[in-house]
C-alpha cells in the first residue's frame, strides 16, 4: 500500500498531513486556500493523483478546485456544479456550496459525483473539470417536493450527502438528503426511489412524509456491499439488501449516551464492525459530546452490542463534536481511525479505536477528513 | 471602462484594476469571465443574481441589473461585504 495522506477540510482552508509507515508521525502541508470554506477534500482512489476540493468563501460563490500534484498547483473547474437557469417568471435554484464529493466506480475513470446545498446531485465525467446536473433527481417533480428549501434542513442549508456507489455496479447509487430521506437508483441516476422503511422521524410527524427523514451519514460495507449502516437524526440503523427495511441497531447503545450523532464509519474488511461518534441530542440539541466526555462507540456484531472506546480522549469538559464527514478510517491491515473535531483537533487511532492520540490541534473547525492512499 | 477588482478576486485578474469593454453590466461580467475564467460565477449565480455579499457600483451607484447600460468612460467597482467570523 502507498503512503497515507490525511486530507483535512475546514471552515478556513485545507491541510494535507502525510503519514509515516507506522502512522505515528505526520508531516503537515498547508494551509491550502487559507480563508476559503472547504467542505470536502478527496483524492481519487482510482488514479491516486486527482485531488478535488469543494470550496467557497463567505462572499464568493462555490467552485471546485483540482490538483494532480498533491496541491502544489491547483486549477479551477471550468463548469462547477450549478443548477439550470430557471424559466423567466420562476424562481431558480442556486448552489450555495458543494458539500460532498464522491469518486465514481472503478470502471468509470474520471467520473465523480457531487452533492450540494441546497439539495442537488451533479456528475462529472472528466475528473471534475465540468459538472452536469443529474437531472433524474434534480428535475424530478416529486423529488423537488421532498428537497429542502432555504428554511429547511441543517443550520447552514439542506445538504445532499453520502453519495455511495455500489462497488459491484456503477449504476447502483445511494444518496442521503438532510432532510429528505435516503434514496436509491439502479440506473446511474436516471430514476430514484426512497429507501426509508423502518427509519424513525421526530415524534409527532408522519414517517410517510419523505421530507421529514433526516439521514446524517450513510456507509456501504466494502466487505459486503449489500449491507449499509446509517447514522440518522433519529438513531443508528442497518439494512441488509435486498431487504428494504432499516433496523434501529442504536437501541443497543447505552441509554445515557443515546444513538444520536453525525458520522458512521465501517470496517474495510469486516461488515459486522462499525464506529460512531455520539453527540448530545437532548433538550435543545447541543450536538456536543454527551456530558463533555467524547467517545467513539464500536460494534463488532452488526449493531447487536456497542463498546465505548475513549482511551486517550479527554475525560471531561470537552464540548466538541465530530461532523458527518469528519470521521474516517484507513485500510491498513489493522485499520486506523481519524476524528476531526469542531474545535480544530485531529485525533487518531492505529488500533481500530482502542487507543487515541492527538495528531493535530489549533486548526479551524474541521468539516471533513478523508484518507488518501498515494501513488 | 475602468473596473476596480476586490482583493478576493485578484487571484483571477492578478491586478486591482482592469480596463474592460462592455455595453452593459452583464456584458462586462461576460468580458471578465472570458479574460479571467471562473470569475463570473464567483460573483453572479446561475440565475443571474448577484451573490448575497457581492456588490457592483457604476459611477458610485449600486446596481443589481445586468442589463444596466455602461459607457466607455464609466467607473465600475466590484466589492465584497465580509460577513460572519
Amino acid at each position: 500500500m502507498g503512503a497515507l495522506a490525511l486530507l483535512v477540510a475546514t471552515k478556513k482552508g485545507a491541510w494535507i498531513y502525510h503519514g509515516d509507515d507506522a502512522r505515528r508521525q505526520w508531516q503537515v502541508d498547508g494551509p491550502h486556500f487559507l480563508g476559503h470554506v472547504i467542505h470536502h477534500l478527496v483524492l481519487d482512489p482510482r488514479d491516486r493523483v486527482t485531488l478535488l476540493a469543494a470550496a467557497k468563501t463567505g462572499h464568493l460563490g462555490p467552485t471546485i478546485f483540482r490538483s494532480t500534484d498533491l496541491g502544489k498547483t491547483w486549477s479551477e473547474a471550468k463548469r462547477p456544479p450549478a443548477f439550470a437557469k430557471a424559466p423567466v417568471g420562476t424562481i431558480g435554484r442556486s448552489v450555495d456550496h458543494t458539500f460532498w464529493l464522491t469518486p465514481g466506480h472503478p470502471s468509470e475513470p474520471g467520473v465523480w459525483y457531487a452533492g450540494t446545498s441546497p439539495h442537488g446531485l451533479f456528475r462529472s465525467e472528466d475528473g471534475g473539470v465540468n459538472w452536469e446536473e443529474v437531472s433524474g433527481l434534480n428535475d424530478n417533480p416529486q423529488y423537488r417536493d421532498w428537497m429542502g428549501g432555504p428554511q429547511d434542513g441543517t443550520p447552514d442549508g439542506p445538504k445532499l450527502h453520502s453519495v455511495l456507489v455500489d462497488p459491484r455496479d456503477a449504476g447502483h447509487l445511494y444518496i442521503g438528503m438532510s432532510s429528505g430521506g435516503v434514496h436509491e437508483s439502479r440506473d446511474a441516476g436516471k430514476s430514484w426511489a426512497p429507501l426509508v422503511e423502518g427509519l424513525e422521524i421526530v415524534a409527532g410527524m408522519d414517517p410517510g412524509q419523505i421530507q421529514f427523514h433526516d439521514p446524517h451519514c450513510l456507509a456501504i460495507c466494502a466487505a459486503n456491499p449489500d449491507r449499509l449502516y446509517q447514522q440518522n437524526h433519529c438513531g443508528i440503523y442497518r439494512i441488509d439488501r435486498p431487504s428494504d427495511q432499516w433496523r434501529r441497531i442504536g437501541r443497543a447503545m447505552p441509554a445515557a449516551v443515546g444513538d444520536i450523532g453525525f458520522p458512521i464509519v465501517v470496517h474495510p474488511t469486516d461488515a459486522d464492525t462499525a464506529w460512531v461518534f455520539p453527540m448530545d441530542g437532548t433538550d435543545v440539541w447541543p450536538r456536543t459530546s454527551p456530558g463533555g466526555m467524547p467517545a467513539v462507540y464500536r460494534t463488532r456484531d452488526g449493531g447487536e452490542s456497542w463498546q465505548r472506546q475513549d482511551a486517550g480522549l479527554p475525560k471531561s469538559h470537552a464540548w466538541w463534536t465530530v461532523l458527518r464527514q469528519a470521521m474516517t478510517g484507513d485500510t491498513c491491515d489493522q485499520p486506523g481511525l481519524y476524528l476531526g473535531t469542531t474545535s480544530g483537533s485531529i485525533w487518531s487511532s492505529v488500533d481500530e479505536g482502542a487507543n487515541w492520540s492527538m495528531l493535530a490541534e489549533h486548526l479551524p473547525s474541521i468539516y471533513a477528513l478523508e484518507i488518501g492512499v498515494l501513488a | 471602462m475602468n473596473v476596480l477588482i476586490p482583493d478576493v478576486l485578484k487571484s483571477y485578474t492578478g491586478a486591482a484594476q482592469v480596463v474592460a469593454e462592455a455595453g452593459t453590466v452583464g456584458e462586462l461580467f461576460e468580458w471578465l469571465d472570458e479574460h479571467y475564467p471562473g470569475i463570473r460565477f464567483r460573483v453572479i449565480d446561475e440565475q443571474d443574481r448577484f451573490r448575497r455579499h457581492m456588490r457592483c457600483f457604476v459611477n458610485g451607484i449600486q446596481t443589481f441589473d445586468l442589463g444596466a447600460i455602461l459607457s466607455p468612460h464609466d467607473d465600475v467597482v466590484i466589492l465584497q461585504a465580509l460577513s460572519g467570523g
